[in-house]
């Protein structure tokens, strides 16, 4: 408990003061199955990352890049609506 | 009509490190409306799943600026929000387009928010107003709520030897925002996120008060695979259970007939809240469910009739 900021130490009214900083808590160590990506069977259609809960399919350019393995929660919403015969995307016991 | 690739590289809004659970719909909700604000937004946010989970001392997901103020005010919050801009923007001292819009779960937009919702509807606020419907109080352990399902299993509506989980249908909200006479009102799905984007871009683009009622499922109290969350949604949207129109200044458009309309058996039977349907002293119940989803449907269809009759006059 001794690294907790006493009340000189934080903004007044204990106002968060950087958007989004959500993004330096790993939710990651709650999954239970791990999404495996097949990048050669990936067609990038991009469904994966418009059905994810927590933004964690990483798209550039419009293409998919992988998985923020930080944040994914493993709820397997990705691999369930990738619509490929041939999943690119599956699911796996977490180690 | 946009792809997603061009979506993918609109700016996210909700950061991840939020606290919903695996496979939770509303986040999914969330991140493909606001894709389609295309100017900088102010979000405020009713008590619930969504509001606790995003906002855990000391972090935000929010990109945007957020408030929450009570269960209950969402509304009035945001109302407030948006005034003071609009006077600001009058006195020249902000000169940026910003868009306003509120999320709350169904508690605290068709029971405890509902004071304030319809208040600010009727005041005309140029707000988006967002309703992620999960059928129950999800955030508190499951209590029932008036967006509850006929005959579904919640923790204050127990199934038992007394009856089989809420008795009474739900209530039809999008149905008494349409009533307020506001110039958009749409239902959507997830699953449909083209039918999403486009209904949200309308909302977003409209000048005045628009309001959208979202289904999002809670794999917790609804008692489905986290996986399966998006398909729930198709299937309830397939059902006629969930059915996907807007009405556009009053005038109705079903935006999604399923080519074939599946029994709501198909949709009750993945959930474990409606298990006990299908026991043998239950049997009646998936009977009235259907009926009165049909009904529901059957109206819905009767309005968009009547919404065309109207305009070929």
């Amino acid at each position: 408990m001794t690294n907790l900021k006493g009340y000189k130490d934080i903004p007044i009214g204990g106002m968060i003061t950087e958007a989004g900083n959500s993004e330096k808590y790993k939710t990651g160590d709650w999954r239970s199955l791990k999404p495996i990506w097949n990048e050669e069977g990936c067609v990038h259609c991009l469904m994966c990352w418009v059905f994810c809960p927590d933004t964690a399919i990483i798209v550039e350019d419009g293409k998919m890049k992988g998985i923020n393995y930080d944040h994914c929660k493993g709820c397997g919403i990705c691999a369930r609506e990738c619509p490929r015969k041939e999943k690119a995307l599956y699911m796996v016991k977490e180690e | 009509m946009a792809t997603l690739k061009e979506l993918s590289r609109v700016p996210e809004v909700l950061a991840p490190g939020h606290r919903m659970c695996a496979g939770c719909g509303a986040p999914i909700v969330v991140r493909q409306v606001l894709r389609a604000a295309k100017a900088p937004v102010a979000v405020a946010n009713a008590t619930g799943c969504l509001e606790v989970s995003t906002t855990i001392y000391p972090y935000t997901s929010w990109k945007s600026p957020f408030i929450h103020v009570a269960f209950e005010n969402a509304s009035a919050s945001l109302s407030g929000v948006e005034a003071a801009y609009q006077s600001l923007k009058r006195q020249g001292k902000i000169t940026d387009e910003i868009k306003f819009v509120a999320f709350g779960g169904d508690g605290g937009t068709y029971d405890i928010g509902l004071q304030s919702l319809s208040g600010a509807m009727e005041r005309g606020h140029d707000m988006v107003y967002v309703c992620y419907d999960n059928g129950a109080y999800m955030n508190t352990g499951i209590q029932r709520s008036s967006a509850t399902p006929m005959g579904a299993d919640t923790t204050t509506t127990p199934v038992g030897s007394v009856r089989p989980g809420k008795l009474g249908w739900r209530k039809n909200l999008t149905k008494i925002m349409m009533a307020h006479g506001i110039p958009y009102v749409a239902q959507i799905s997830p699953s449909h996120w083209n039918d999403l984007y486009q209904k949200a871009e309308k909302a977003f683009a409209v000048k005045g008060p628009a309001f959208l009622n979202a289904i999002a499922p809670c794999p917790r109290g609804w008692r489905h695979d986290s996986a399966e969350t998006v398909q729930m949604t198709k299937l309830a949207v397939d059902t006629c259970f969930w059915p996907l129109f807007e009405a556009v200044d009053g005038k109705v458009r079903v935006t999604y007939k399923p080519r074939q309309k599946k029994p709501v058996v198909e949709f009750l039977k993945t959930q474990g809240r409606f298990r006990h349907l299908f026991r043998p002293e239950n049997e009646g119940l998936i009977e009235q469910i259907q009926a009165e989803v049909d009904r529901e449907w059957e109206e819905l269809l009767a309005l968009e009739r009547l919404s065309q009759e109207q305009a070929a006059e």
